[in-house]
């Protein structure tokens, strides 16, 4: 018997339920693979679910299990490739960078260029100043950047090798033009997440070209304007979120800088030409936003030394946590106003009511539904925002890299609601005890990135994509979540999950499926 | 080479040497220098490929390999279901490579099987400055409180482990002992040691050796052994490819008692030193524990390859040719039934693919292993190279694979790689995740050939059908048709000789 067939072919999706395969998967669990007894994984399958293991779950010290969150260098290369030629270069074992182009190239769908020092045994004996040397002068020379912007691995880390040195012994080396931007950040992975990779990288390439270039160069002056600097932050959106973002800027005719803009360099045409570098933040432009009137962050625990840095030359800084739905648009329109000097046009206000008409509509399906909720720390906090703001009840939120003040942050959020009674945060858990959540305390649904994926199968709670990173679907993050467009965009992605899980779970013939309604 | 005049083999060495030269023109001298060692057109005849491998990548140069840590956790260890594997160190290297490489298992997972989880002991900066061992010993703990149901425990070395000096072993041998002699491995498979993937397989290796089997040399077999008991080693059942495999070898009377590692389990590697010959599919990668199985056990092995029907035919036959004429008859019996199917699939796709050219980058045995797959198809391999051969698999390449004038290249960079599709205009290229953008945003066919694009399985007659179907829905995709705007004027075919 075969059930390969030229004509129809079965790949692994069908192939293997065939007959002859079932009889050889049984044959080799029962023959080889010395398993325990049905009834034993059953009994531990069980367990699993249970108050009691959820007690040892939790009391876990060491052990991290299906983690939410990701290395520092991971972040600093997402916001290096936000600057208009730039090249990351990530100093240290070459391994790692394979990973963040590949985690990059997963969830964009998209090439993603950065390069290694390409340290081995004899940089981790003599340190990494050789491959620092030749790796810029290579770097140079074939892939011709504006600015190649450093970073480094853990290896780099520990051994303690000095990025500001280096580079500067590369130039007097001559491996690069002595006023050639070599901005960097020291991003040890032992230390936060990818949030704080990206906020170190972005404060060393604003240090960098207001402070001097590293002693190369004098400081900047400020010269106050009533212009405006935006970062996004490290955003899984950041495709669509930074084009909607220059769209209500332009509305609003403010002037801007977007500082770190991914949103070309990850989305590039295929009309026969490979863009290594396309769009971001011009090197100029990096320079002169130190005389904004004001930053705005969209992500504060994605930017807290960032800030902080700007801020000390004088600008107002303010920030965001991923801010979604009506209000948190709100205020960051209103901040934006506030600190340029600009009206929020009729426009906007008119998009704002469309929003909140959708809302209307629609909220009788999400009032009083239990949502659970993982990311980043200001992912959690916008969209958890949000759902109170729909009178849903985000029920358990959970950040890897969510630290006390994301918790307390998180609090307040539900304090300030009727709907956040009985809400709670969880800073520095990871998705296994999630999965104990999930069981001793069901959700209708739960929020995360693609792992989610197998909170869902195993707890069966419905899962809505949004996070990062989203490997198996294909252009979520080209579409919005902010502004009030990117709000009706969560909101439709919500309500799809609900109206879809209300038809599979009615669409039992005969039994269940008066309440397979055709008008909801 | 479907725009340009066909060109003699002698115009196209001429024409690839020229092209080696222009892309050496972008490096500085010193670099050159080195890249042009690793750069060469075969010519046929010769022993090997003509390139220098297995050394140290370029610092800047974008290389496209990864690291020893990806050797073994991602590729040898990651795939035992059984086992719980640690990735020891900080939180990224288990991140990214988290059920990214679709070594498919069956089993309850988080209960009896772990393979698509990601567990790491997410140092701190305080078990950099004080050490982890301590941190590793309570996670063990942790593991078999939770995981009760786990077979054994690797600890998987992330860079910073051999960098502060941690006794990862040490803390094995004594959480062994708590644990009643519940195996546990250490593997030194920190990134920072080797030039790529490949020092982590063979550190991978000579852990099974010294940690499982000098650990359960005598224990009893759980089954009886038979003459016909055989070892499938080095396929890490990406999208099935190890069950496409096992399949065959059972219908040709041989009985499969492990699988390495894809779908695999401890008691399978425990066992496979009794196994009267082992068949290897990735050399590369596990070349090292057949050999010491050899010396050690007197176990055999030969290599085989299951990529399209000519190298399946000679494959199956070959490993027939060690045993009796029950088997070999059964190989037969087997080819035979297969043929029909073969039959169909050449005669739906080889019309469509006759001809077209590939360019291929891979690792371990791809870049040779997957040639006669397409030449069964009628396409014609032009360019090949790897991510981290040593110099055997290139003088496995040249006396057995590829084509007089093939462009060879070894640990290629992104910009040699990009320039020499550029000028081939090859139909298709296979390569990884990092590539596939860059190409496909040029305009060129593009299948992923470490993961199958999500597809599989490739190997054995069945894999044979879906890797047809999918050469042929990349290449006569009708998006290809679209790149260029209808107003923007039509690219001019230049004979690429007179360049």
């Amino acid at each position: 018997m075969m059930t390969q067939d030229a004509d129809k072919v079965l790949d692994h999706f069908e192939l293997f339920r065939g007959a002859e395969y079932k009889e050889m998967f049984a044959n080799k669990q029962k023959n080889f693979e010395n398993r325990h007894a049905d009834g034993e994984v059953e009994r531990v399958r069980e367990w699993a679910k249970t108050p009691e293991y959820q007690e040892k779950n939790f009391a876990r010290e060491a052990l991290v299990v299906n983690p939410a969150k990701a290395c520092q260098p991971l972040g600093a290369v997402f916001a290096s490739l936000g600057f208009e030629g730039t090249l990351p270069f990530v100093h240290g074992s070459q391994g790692c960078v394979a990973y963040y182009r590949s985690h990059f190239s997963r969830h964009f769908k998209e090439p993603t260029s950065c390069v290694s020092s390409s340290m081995t045994e004899d940089a981790a004996v003599f340190g990494g100043l050789n491959n620092m040397v030749d790796g810029l002068a290579n770097t140079y020379a074939m892939y011709k950047p504006k600015m190649i912007a450093v970073s480094t691995t853990c290896m780099a880390e520990v051994i303690g090798d000095d990025l500001n040195a280096f580079i500067k012994t590369a130039k007097e080396k001559g491996s690069v033009p002595a006023e050639f931007d070599v901005p960097f950040a020291h991003t040890p992975a032992f230390v936060g997440s990818h949030v704080t990779g990206y906020d170190n990288a972005m404060k060393g390439i604003v240090e960098h070209f207001w402070d001097g270039k590293a002693g190369t160069a004098p400081k900047l002056e400020r010269t106050e304007t009533n212009a405006i600097n935006f970062i996004g932050g490290f955003d899984g959106y950041t495709v669509g979120n930074m084009r909607e973002i220059r769209r209500i800027f332009d509305l609003m005719n403010v002037q801007y800088t977007i500082l770190g803009d991914n949103s070309e360099v990850w989305d590039t045409p295929a009309d026969g030409e490979f863009r290594m570098y396309d769009g971001g933040t011009k090197l100029a432009e990096v320079e002169s936003a130190i005389n904004a009137r004001g930053t705005i962050s969209m992500q504060q625990f994605c930017t807290e030394k960032t800030l902080e840095l700007i801020a000390n030359h004088g600008q107002e800084v303010v920030s965001f946590n991923h801010p979604v739905g009506v209000k948190a648009t709100d205020e960051f329109l209103m901040a934006v106003a506030r600190i340029t000097g600009h009206e929020i046009p009729a426009e906007l206000e008119k998009e704002r009511g469309r929003l909140v008409d959708a809302i209307a509509d629609s909220n009788s399906h999400i009032h009083g539904k239990k949502f659970a909720i993982y990311g980043d720390p200001d992912l959690t906090y916008g969209l958890a925002a949000f759902l109170l703001e729909l009178g849903a009840e985000p029920v358990h939120v959970l950040a890897t890299n969510g630290n006390k003040a994301w918790a307390a942050k998180m609090r307040t959020l539900f304090d300030s609601s009727p709907f956040g009674v009985n809400c709670k945060a969880y800073p520095g858990k990871d998705l296994w005890h999630m999965r104990s959540l999930l069981f001793t305390g069901p959700v209708d649904f739960l929020i995360g990135n693609t792992y989610g994926k197998y909170l869902e199968r195993d707890t069966g709670t419905p899962l809505i994509r949004i996070g990062f990173p989203i490997f198996d679907r294909h252009h979520h993050h080209r579409r919005p979540v902010w502004g009030y467009q990117g709000a009706m965009n969560v909101l439709i992605t919500i309500l799809d999950r609900i109206f879809d899980q209300m038809d599979a779970t009615t669409n039992n013939t005969g039994q269940t499926d008066y309440s397979y309604d055709i008008i909801r | 080479m479907s725009i340009v005049e066909p060109l003699s083999v002698e115009d196209i060495k001429a024409r690839n040497k020229e092209l080696i030269e222009e892309v050496l023109r972008i490096y500085p001298e010193k670099t050159a220098k080195r890249r042009a060692k690793h750069i060469n057109v075969h010519q046929s005849g010769k022993s090997d490929c003509g390139v220098k491998s297995n050394i140290k990548s370029i610092p800047g140069v974008m290389t496209i390999r990864g690291c020893a840590y990806a050797g073994s956790k991602g590729v040898v260890w990651g795939p035992i279901k059984d086992m719980i594997h640690i990735s020891h160190g900080p939180v990224g290297c288990g991140q990214y490579s988290w059920a990214s490489r679709r070594n498919y298992y069956i089993g309850v997972t988080g209960i009896d099987t772990f393979g698509t989880m990601q567990f790491t002991s997410d140092f701190q900066e305080n078990d950099i400055v004080f050490g982890g061992d301590k941190k590793l010993s309570k996670v063990i703990d942790e593991i078999q409180t939770l995981f009760p149901l786990n077979r054994g425990i690797s600890v998987q070395s992330e860079c910073p482990i051999g960098l502060i000096g941690d006794d990862i072993e040490a803390v094995s041998k004594n959480k062994s002992k708590e644990y009643d002699g519940k195996t546990i491995v250490p593997v030194r498979c920190e990134g920072f040691r080797g030039v790529s993937q490949s020092l982590g397989h063979h550190i991978a290796n000579d852990a099974v050796r010294d940690w499982i089997f000098d650990k359960s040399d005598g224990k009893p077999l759980a089954f009886e052994p038979s003459p016909y008991d055989v070892a499938i080693i080095g396929d890490y059942n990406i999208g099935g490819d190890a069950w496409s495999s096992r399949i065959l070898l059972e219908e040709m009377g041989l009985r499969v008692i492990a699988q390495w590692s894809g779908d695999g389990t401890l008691a399978e590697l425990e066992a496979t030193p009794r196994a009267k010959l082992n068949v290897l599919h990735c050399y590369r990668s596990m070349n090292y524990i057949s050999r010491h199985m050899e010396e050690k056990y007197g176990t055999p092995w030969v290599e085989y390859n299951f990529f399209g029907p000519t190298k399946i035919v000679e494959s199956l036959r070959k490993i027939a040719s060690f045993f009796d004429d029950r088997i070999k008859d059964g190989a037969e019996r087997v080819i035979a039934k297969y043929q029909p199917l073969v039959d169909s699939v050449i005669a739906k796709y080889k019309p469509r693919l006759e001809g077209k050219t590939v360019m291929l980058y891979v690792g371990g045995l791809r870049p040779r292993h997957v040639i006669g797959a397409y030449e069964d198809l009628g396409m014609e391999v032009v360019g090949t190279g790897y991510e981290f051969a040593h110099n055997d698999d290139y003088q496995r390449t040249a006396q057995n694979y590829v084509k007089d004038a093939t462009l060879i290249y070894d640990d290629v960079t992104g910009y040699e790689f990009e320039k020499f599709v550029e000028r081939m205009k090859p139909d298709l290229v296979g390569s990884g995740i990092k590539e596939k953008y860059i190409f496909q945003k040029m305009g060129v066919p593009f299948r992923q050939m470490h993961s199958w694009d999500y597809s599989g399985p490739y190997h054995g007659y069945d894999g044979f059908a879906i890797f047809a179907r999918d050469m042929d829905m990349a290449i006569n995709s009708p998006v290809w048709k679209l790149t260029k705007a209808p107003w923007t004027p039509k690219p001019q075919p230049l004979p690429l000789a007179a360049e």
